[in-house]
């Protein structure tokens, strides 16, 4: 099960490269040079070392007592990913694709946003590797996330809001994709998800799988056994894979990916790609999307800028044919929710992609008893989301479409 | 014998160049997109690109988003687009139509229904922009089998993949003249001639030159070096321009002229 993706860029039958002929070239160049650095012990110790002390990890896997106690079942370890550099698990990927540009010789990088997270560590790195950096951003998104927006100025990047389409990150993608095109000889693109075509999925997996790696040896280490559950919120979905992938050939423990319901899978505007998106392609790579019976990729919603996207990674699709993993809706009522609990109980407020996941274990762990253990990704702390927050509480909420 | 090669056939007996525009269907409304097909052979079209507008066109700029933009907003489909080819027959174009679209719209439609579909409606070749050679065998094998050409792009940068590509094309090979998404431009990829020219030893296939090009210039820059010549954006934003005019019936006429004038003018 590990051995994906094969040499095609495959997972079962998803992935591939479906992109203009135009980059071709830079996707084979790319995957040449990420096998070759990837095997190079300067490479990973420079890596390795920008993770831990640059960022500061390992980040710790926190029991979170008061939330396990009013919940009354399972107990809750959360992976503090939120306390990363940048303040959240974007850094580590952008850590790793930033060092590789650089030995690729690419003296300029691009990266593409939803809610700013991504982009704001994609600044970072070219900031400290002395790279030009590109962050292209829907503009509707560019409005939810304006205190994100301020901070990739400040750390010397250009933000290009992107008026096409949805104004979202679909087309903050799209848009990326299109400037790489053109720019392709001396532009390394920071893809930000587990998405896009090959060998992106497979690197950014790589590079998000130290979230993991860590739950896995924080949680034996602390409770001596395996979770039964591990969850996580899945946009994009670099997250999620980056917890679940050490853990999969562990049959016994569950993997639980939280995709956001937005108003309800019901209603038109939710971001559910696995339950309600078919088989497609879109961006790059055949996986599941939310699209029209002919194809057209439709619009997603969420109340968070980064889940808000009509696509999810190829290995997710994979992993959801196989049933290794499953994949629930949560809605922006029950994110908002979930979002206050944990900020009420631990002293914790955390992002809306991460308040997805904790929404969904309030409904599971009172299902569990008290020696069952669930570790969830807390991917991001919410002082990104705080004015949007306050927005929809004080019922100003500001409509994304 | 396929369309296209016919037209490739009696064009180099003539010693001239194709001429091939690109239009976006539905761009304004489905019966616009068939006089403006007629108003394209008048006007010395040598064979069709029709355009399926897609939600997420990677490989296009500005201009062919907008267009898709506007055939979207009213719920023009792939299958609409399709039959638009038929409706052109029927009003009496004799051109080869290339569909181009991208991937995804012939996924959901199935392919084997598609290529049956599209044999029916009379379309001879069949451009995907997101669907290069590593991904296309499937399709290819369809596509051969029903006699439909499978155009395939290159690039100034698919470098040693040239050969691969251009030796086993059908119909032509879609050679890209810069960098870049679809566009009108003023500067072409450093090391055009040369690129066109291992594409030329590459393939007995005929060869054509798209993106950028927009001008009787350009037309002539190249018609020495390929034998046919790709026109989109300019031809969508000529349309784009007199939309106004295209919209009601009473300027509808002024307003195809005005593409059937700016289009003759590119041949020459």
């Amino acid at each position: 099960m590990n051995k994906v993706p094969d040499e095609n860029g495959r997972f079962g039958k998803f992935g591939g490269r479906y992109v203009p002929e135009t980059l071709m070239n830079a996707l084979l160049e790319l995957e040449e040079a990420y096998r070759h650095y990837s095997k190079d012990p300067e490479f990973i110790e420079e890596v390795r070392y920008l993770l831990h002390k640059y960022s500061g990890r390992p980040t710790s896997l926190y029991y979170a007592e008061r939330l396990s106690d009013h919940l009354g079942g399972a107990r809750i370890y959360l992976k503090r990913e939120d306390l990363n550099h940048t303040g959240a698990h974007k850094i580590n990927n952008t850590i790793g694709q930033g060092v590789l540009a650089k030995r690729m010789g690419k003296t300029k990088v691009i990266a593409e946003t939803g809610a700013g997270q991504h982009g704001v560590a994609s600044a970072t790195i070219a900031a400290l590797l002395g790279l030009e950096c590109k962050v292209f951003m829907g503009e509707e998104d560019t409005k939810r996330q304006e205190l994100n927006v301020f901070r990739m100025r400040l750390l010397g990047a250009e933000v290009v809001p992107v008026l096409s389409g949805t104004r979202t990150l679909k087309d903050a993608c799209n848009e990326t994709l299109r400037y790489w095109v053109s720019n392709v000889n001396d532009t390394y693109y920071i893809l930000g998800s587990v998405t896009g075509p090959h060998p992106y999925p497979m690197i950014v997996r790589d590079f998000q799988r130290i979230i993991g790696d860590e739950s896995r040896e924080q949680i034996m280490k602390e409770a001596g056994r395996l979770p039964d559950y591990v969850v996580a919120a899945v946009g994009g979905g670099s997250n999620a894979i980056g917890m679940f992938y050490p853990f999969i050939e562990d049959e016994s423990v569950r993997m639980v990916g939280v995709e956001a319901a937005g108003k309800g899978v019901d209603t038109e505007e939710h971001a559910a790609t696995m339950t309600k998106g078919r088989h497609g392609v879109f961006q790059g790579s055949l996986s599941y999307v939310l699209q029209d019976d002919y194809g057209q990729v439709q619009p997603a919603h969420s109340i968070s800028a980064g889940l808000d996207y009509p696509g999810i990674g190829p290995e997710h699709a994979y992993l959801k044919d196989t049933a290794r993993a499953e994949y629930v809706p949560i809605t922006d009522a029950e994110a908002l929710e979930a979002l206050q609990l944990l900020s009420k109980t631990e002293g914790i407020i955390p992002a809306l992609e991460s308040a997805h996941a904790i929404a969904q274990v309030m409904k599971l762990a009172p299902t569990l008893n008290k020696d069952q253990i669930i570790v969830v990704s807390l991917s991001g702390r919410g002082d990104k989301d705080v004015q949007a927050i306050m927005g929809y509480l004080e019922g100003t909420g500001h409509e994304s479409h | 014998m396929n369309l296209i090669d016919a037209a490739f056939e009696q064009l180099r007996n003539k010693g001239e160049t194709a001429l091939i525009p690109f239009l976006t269907i539905g761009d304004p409304d489905l019966a616009t997109s068939v006089e403006i097909i007629q108003a394209l052979e008048e006007a010395g079209a040598d064979m069709i690109e029709l355009g399926v507008p897609y939600s997420d066109p990677l490989a296009d700029g500005p201009v062919i988003q907008r267009a898709s933009e506007r055939a979207l907003k009213n719920k023009v489909s792939i299958v609409d687009c399709i039959q638009v080819a038929e409706s052109a027959r029927q009003a009496g174009v004799k051109l080869p139509f290339i569909l181009f679209t991208y991937y995804n719209p012939v996924l959901q439609f199935g392919l084997k229904p598609f290529f049956a579909h599209i044999v029916e409606k009379g379309i001879s070749g069949l451009i995907i922009p997101d669907l290069p050679i590593e991904e296309d065998a499937e399709v290819r094998q369809l596509a051969e089998s029903a006699d439909i050409h499978l155009i395939p792009l290159v690039a100034p940068t698919s470098n040693d993949r040239v050969t691969r590509i251009a030796s086993n094309a059908r119909g032509f090979v879609y050679c890209v003249s810069s960098l870049g998404v679809t566009g009108v431009r003023t500067d072409f990829h450093q090391g055009i001639e040369d690129f066109l020219s291992t594409v030329r030893k590459a393939t007995n296939t005929p060869i054509a030159v798209g993106f950028g090009i927009s001008s009787r210039e350009h037309v002539e820059r190249f018609a020495g070096q390929c034998d046919g010549v790709i026109v989109g954006s300019a031809i969508v934003r000529k349309i784009e321009e007199v939309l106004p005019l295209l919209l009601s019936e009473s300027t509808k006429p002024e307003g195809l002229a005005q593409i059937r004038t700016f289009v003759s003018g590119l041949k020459g």
